[in-house]
C-alpha cells in the first residue's frame, strides 16, 4: 500500500488556479521532496493532504485513510510541520513539546527515541520561551513537535527557507536519520540542491506537476547538448552567448555559464564564435544537466514563452 | 566592475557591536570598491544583519569605525540614508498599494521632482515590462516580479550603494538569475552592490566575498582564491569548512 495516494487533486482559490489535476504517490519509507518556487502550489497541497484544507476535486489517502472521509483517524498517523513557525511563542521549549504530545494523548518519555538525537540539542534551552529561540532552534523544537506522537507519513513544508547552508545540510541529516526509522517524509522545498538527497522528486510549477523521477533519473529529460562556459567578463560573456544563433538558453550557474545549444552545435563553432568577440581566458566543456538545468527547461517547455518577468 | 581610482564606496576599521556581554560584530575590516559585486555570506546569527544595520546608519556602533560613500556611519546617518538603497525579502513594497503608488511613494520618501518620479516610474515599468500591471495592487503579483520591482524600487534615488539582504529567497531558479542579470547591470553602471544571500551557487557571481562566523570576518577574497585556498571547487565547500563555527545554532 502506498504511505502516500494523490489522484487528480485541483484546488482554486477565485481566479487563481492553485492546483491543477496533480496526481502521484508517495511509497512507504521513502523520502519525497516536492521542488518548486514560491507560489507553485506545495504548501496549498501539504494543507489538502494534512486535512486543513478541501480540494475542489480529486482526492487523496494518507496511510490508507481518506482526507476527506477519515480525516480524524488521519491526523494522529501524520506529523506536520507548516512553512510559517506555528508553535507557542510563550510557551518554554519543553511545554511545546509536553503540550503537543498531551493533545495526541501521549507522553514525550513514551516517543522520546524518535526525538532523541534532535532534542539533546535543544535540551540547554528547554526552559526558554519558543519566542526567543534562534531560526535554527525554532525550527528543531517544530520538527520535535511534529514527531512526538510518532506519526507514520510526516509532512514538511519549507522546512529549510531562509536557513544557511550549513544549518540545511544538518537538517537534512536529521531527515535522513528519521527515514532510517522508517517514516515516509514528503518535503518540500525551494532549493533545487536539496533534491539530490531524495529518493525520489517531484518538479511542480504553477500549481502543476512538471516531472517525478529520482534525482538520477530525471535529468534525463533534459535532452538539448549543455556546455559549461567561462571566460574573464563574465558580464559581456552572458550577453554575446545570449545573442549566438546556436543558443537555446544561457543562464548563470556559480563560476561558469550553463550554455544549452541546439542539436547539431560543436564545441569548435562556440569557441569561433567568442574569439570573434575577442573573449579571453575561454573554457568551453560539455557537462552533464543538473536538476536545476532540468527544472528551468521543463518550466520553460511548460510556459511554451519566453519568461520576461 | 569598475576599476576606479575614486574612494572605496564602503571602509570600515574594526567596527564593533557589543549588546551586553555578547559581540554581535566583532572588529570587522574591510573595504568594498565603487561598482563592486560584494558577497556578505555567514551562518544565521553570525552577524550580518547587525552589520548591515550599522552600514545603512541605523544602528550605532561600540567602537570602530566605517565610511560609507564618504559619509561617517556615527555622525552622518542622515547624508548615508540618501546615499545608499535597501532592499530585502522580507520588507520591501507595500502589498496594499498599486505598482505605480509603490514607485510615487519612494521616489516621494527620497525628494524626487514630480517631474523625476514620472519619467523614473515609466522607466522601470518599461524595463520590467509591468505596464499592464501599473495598477494593480502589488500584492496579487507572483513573488519574482515584486523582487524584481523591489529591486528597481530600492534603486529609483540612483543610489552610490544597495544593500541587498536575501534578495532571491523563494523565487524560482528562471527569475532568480534574471533578478542576479539586474544586479550585474547595475554594478556594470556603477553602483555598488552588497549582498547576503543562502544561495552559494550566488556566491560564485560576486567579485569578492566575506565569509562571517560568530562576528567576525573569517575569510575575504574572490570566490576563485577562496576555493583555491581551503581546496575545493565550490564556495558551498569553502562555506561548509568555515561557517559552521562555534555557535551552537
Amino acid at each position: 500500500m502506498s504511505a502516500i495516494v494523490i489522484e487528480n487533486i485541483a484546488k482554486a482559490f477565485g481566479p487563481t488556479q492553485a492546483l491543477q489535476d496533480v496526481s502521484f504517490t508517495v511509497n512507504p519509507g521513502e523520502l519525497f521532496g516536492l521542488i518548486g518556487p514560491d507560489g507553485a502550489g506545495k504548501t496549498t497541497l501539504f494543507k489538502i493532504l494534512v486535512t486543513l484544507l478541501l480540494a475542489d476535486k480529486g482526492q487523496a489517502t494518507v496511510s490508507g485513510l481518506n482526507v476527506v472521509g477519515d480525516y480524524k483517524q488521519l491526523r494522529h498517523h501524520i506529523g506536520y510541520m507548516p512553512g510559517r513557525f506555528s508553535l507557542y511563542q510563550d510557551l518554554s521549549v519543553q511545554e511545546n513539546l509536553n503540550f503537543f504530545a498531551t493533545v495526541f494523548g501521549t507522553t514525550i518519555e513514551a516517543n522520546y527515541f524518535l526525538i532523541k538525537d534532535i532534542y539533546e540539542q535543544l535540551a540547554p534551552f528547554k526552559d526558554r520561551r519558543a519566542g526567543q529561540l534562534s531560526g535554527g532552534m525554532k525550527q528543531k523544537l517544530a520538527l520535535c513537535c511534529a514527531l512526538i506522537h510518532k506519526p507514520e507519513v510526516l509532512f514538511l513544508d519549507e522546512p529549510t527557507t531562509g536557513v544557511d547552508a550549513v544549518s540545511r545540510k544538518e537538517f537534512w541529516e536529521m531527515l535522513r536519520r528519521l527515514k532510517e526509522q522508517g517514516l515516509t517524509i514528503l518535503v518540500s522545498t525551494p532549493y533545487m540542491d536539496e533534491a539530490d538527497l531524495c529518493d525520489r522528486v517531484g518538479f511542480i510549477q504553477n500549481g502543476q506537476i512538471l516531472a517525478i523521477d529520482t534525482p538520477e533519473e530525471i535529468t534525463k529529460r533534459f535532452t538539448k547538448p549543455l556546455y559549461g562556459v567561462r571566460a574573464a567578463e563574465t558580464y559581456r560573456l552572458i550577453q554575446d552567448l545570449r545573442q549566438a544563433p546556436f543558443t537555446d538558453s544561457c543562464y548563470a550557474f556559480g563560476e561558469s555559464l550553463h550554455l544549452a545549444t541546439h542539436n547539431g552545435t560543436d564545441k569548435r563553432q562556440i569557441e569561433q564564435y567568442l574569439l570573434d568577440k575577442q573573449h579571453q581566458e575561454l573554457e568551453i566543456e560539455r557537462i552533464a544537466p543538473g536538476i536545476e538545468d532540468t527544472f528551468m527547461a521543463l518550466m520553460n517547455q511548460q510556459t511554451n514563452e519566453p519568461v520576461n518577468h | 566592475m569598475n576599476q576606479s581610482t575614486t574612494e572605496p564606496a564602503v571602509i570600515t576599521n574594526k567596527l564593533t557591536k557589543r549588546f551586553g556581554d555578547f559581540v554581535a560584530t566583532n572588529e570587522i575590516t574591510f573595504t568594498v570598491d565603487k561598482g563592486e559585486i560584494f558577497g556578505f555570506l555567514g551562518a544565521n546569527g553570525a552577524g550580518k544583519t547587525t552589520a548591515i544595520r550599522m552600514l545603512c546608519g541605523l544602528l550605532k556602533p561600540s567602537s570602530g569605525e566605517a565610511k560609507i560613500a564618504g559619509y561617517d556611519v556615527y555622525r552622518e546617518t542622515e547624508k548615508i540614508k540618501q546615499q545608499i538603497g535597501y532592499m530585502s525579502q522580507k520588507f520591501s513594497l507595500y502589498e496594499d498599494l498599486t505598482v505605480r503608488e509603490n514607485i510615487r511613494f519612494y521616489g516621494g520618501i527620497y525628494d524626487l521632482s514630480v517631474a523625476e518620479i514620472k519619467r523614473k516610474t515609466e522607466q522601470i515599468l518599461q524595463n520590467l515590462n509591468l505596464h499592464s500591471v501599473a495598477d494593480t495592487l502589488v500584492a496579487s503579483l507572483p513573488l519574482g516580479w515584486k523582487q524584481k520591482l523591489s529591486f528597481s524600487v530600492a534603486l529609483i534615488h540612483e543610489p552610490k550603494i544597495v544593500f541587498l539582504d536575501e534578495p532571491t529567497g523563494g523565487v524560482d531558479p528562471i527569475t532568480r538569475r534574471q533578478f542576479w542579470d539586474m544586479i550585474y547591470e547595475a554594478a556594470h553602471r556603477g553602483t555598488t552592490i552588497f549582498v547576503t544571500t543562502h544561495y552559494m551557487d550566488e556566491a560564485e557571481y560576486c567579485n569578492r566575498v566575506s565569509i562571517m562566523v560568530d562576528g567576525r570576518i573569517q575569510a575575504l577574497d574572490t570566490p576563485r582564491a577562496l576555493k583555491s585556498q581551503y581546496g575545493v571547487d565550490s564556495m558551498d565547500g569553502v562555506f561548509q569548512i568555515l561557517a559552521r563555527g562555534t555557535s551552537t545554532k
